[in-house]
């Protein structure tokens, strides 16, 4: 599903990204930890070309993400994203927020659309929720919400970054509950996240990244259980 | 007490100023739409800006440093110098019998002759307020929080979808207070137009000050209209504010 090679980032002279290899598999679910400021979320939004890289290539499905002749909201409309910030459209109510993309970039009916927002609500646990304001719902209910939003496209590839961070903690089991059903329902996804429990349970492999590098990657009881690399093994036992 | 007011030359008058007022009145309804339409392309303009791909190096050239450009002439210069310099310099050069390079012949001379000073003050005024207008849309533009533009663009949305259906909804209600006031200051600018001997609310009270050689009564009747306009502006805006402050 994903091809990351060689991958530079640079924001002015600060090189944020240095030399990003890895791959990523169909159907596979991977979570990116490390400590703040290592470029996780930078290399998140690379994959989407919200991003734009200096140096190395990208293949996301079909799409060569870092070749300047590709038509990036294609691209886009195939890669759904979901913000720390929920970043919810306020003058939408929620059903609005979620036909918002299948109409204006798929060409969907209203009608079919508005079919479609309210299965995905209802799937998120939110169907009385339809015609609310995001200043009308709480935090975790926004961030389902969007995540409904970043389903209406029936993306072939999720991206998560830190979508329970900004939550107050009673909310954050509602939003990784429905987080854990699309892993499980078979989706790739990629998850930068700070829950390390989340971590152990759902993934299949995890990407640890420090100071622009992924320095190990693994599966959660290889990386979790004995970590090979120090600064791994470091951070871990920091937080845990 | 009032007996040295002459409300006997507002009233012989009274038909004038009340042309005066409906040109003062179309300058800035023309002002506002115009200078908003154009504003908003300026606005965008400015700030357009393609990180990479074939559009990056045309869309700086073309669109925003253009924009840049007019936008810094027209507030950097003064709009009665602006409103000279399109009448007598820019509105012959498009309108004339001979030559110009828009309208020319028999329905070039009857444009001018008939609505010469309008066309021009009209144009001048659109002209300047799109630059300030303009402003007021970067700034709203760039008040949106940078999430809004990312969470619409990491949906499949290009860039004139994300203005019209997320930025500029959200742009738009934090705009409308500096957009009426932009709107009473194109009322009072529209004034300066009077040079040009275009017939709105300051070109009649200076024909009817002319004729009696008084002054008090015709200046201080057009700033009391002028005055009735812009607290009723000022209303609109102030109801417009707080509509808007709790949604
Ligand atoms: N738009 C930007 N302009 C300049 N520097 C930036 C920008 N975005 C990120 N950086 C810098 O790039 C580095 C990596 O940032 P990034 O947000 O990717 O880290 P992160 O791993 O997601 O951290 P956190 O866990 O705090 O979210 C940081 O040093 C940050 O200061
Ligand atoms: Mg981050």
């Amino acid at each position: 599903m994903i091809q990351v090679k060689g991958l530079q980032k640079y924001f002015g002279k600060k090189q944020v990204l240095k030399d990003i290899n890895c791959e990523i598999n169909d159907n596979e679910v991977v979570c990116v930890i490390g400590p703040s400021g290592s470029g996780k979320s930078t290399f998140l939004r690379c994959l989407n070309a919200l991003e734009v890289a200096q140096g190395g290539e990208i293949l996301v499905d079909q799409f060569k993400v870092t070749d300047p002749e590709t038509d990036l909201n294609l691209l886009r409309s195939h890669v759904g994203m979901v913000f720390q910030r929920f970043n919810l459209f306020p003058h939408m109510t929620a059903l609005e927020n979620i036909c918002l993309a299948p109409i204006s970039v798929k060409k969907m009916t209203r009608q079919k659309a508005e079919e479609k927002a309210r299965e995905l609500l209802k799937r998120v646990g939110l169907s009385e929720k339809e015609n609310s304001y995001p200043h009308e719902l709480s935090g975790g209910q926004q961030q389902r919400v969007a995540i409904a939003r970043a389903l209406a496209m029936d993306p072939q590839l999720l991206l998560f970054d830190e979508p329970t961070s900004a939550l107050d903690p009673e909310m954050v089991g509602e939003v990784l509950d429905v987080i854990k059903s699309l892993a499980h329902g078979g989706k790739t996804m990629v998850v930068v996240t700070h829950e390390m429990g989340f971590a152990k349970q759902v993934c299949d492999r995890v990407f640890f990244m420090d100071a622009g590098q992924i320095i190990e990657i693994g599966t959660p009881q290889q990386i979790f259980g004995d970590a090979t690399n120090e600064r791994t093994r470091s951070f871990l036992s920091k937080i845990l | 007490m009032l007996s040295w007011f002459r409300t006997d030359i507002i009233v012989e008058y009274w038909p004038l100023f009340l042309e005066g007022l409906k040109t003062t009145l179309e300058l800035t309804l023309i002002g506002v739409f115009f200078g908003t339409l154009l504003g908003l392309f300026l606005g965008i303009g400015k700030i357009a800006l393609v990180e990479r791909g074939p559009w990056k190096w045309p869309v700086k050239i073309f669109v925003r440093i253009p924009s840049q450009l007019y936008i810094t002439f027209f507030r950097g210069t003064p709009l009665f110098v602006q409103i000279l310099l399109i009448h007598f310099a820019l509105v012959p050069l498009l309108i004339h019998p001979d030559e110009g390079f828009l309208i020319q012949g028999d329905w070039a001379l009857l444009l001018k002759r008939e609505y010469g000073a309008f066309i021009s003050g009209a144009l001048a005024l659109s002209l300047n307020a799109a630059a300030y207008i303009a402003e007021i849309f970067r700034a709203g533009i760039q008040s949106i929080d940078k999430g809004q533009f990312e969470a619409a663009r990491s949906l499949g949305l290009n860039y004139f979808q994300t203005m019209k259906l997320i930025i500029i909804p959200q742009a738009f209600r934090r705009m409308l207070p500096p957009l009426g006031n932009e709107a009473i200051t194109l009322l009072k600018d529209s004034s300066l137009v009077s040079a040009i001997g275009l017939a709105e609310l300051a070109y009649a009270a200076r024909t009817a000050a002319g004729a009696y050689s008084r002054y008090w009564e015709p200046y201080l009747f057009i700033s009391f209209i002028y005055l009735l306009i812009t607290l009723g502006l000022s209303y609109g805006v102030h109801l417009l504010e707080r509509k808007f402050k709790n949604s």
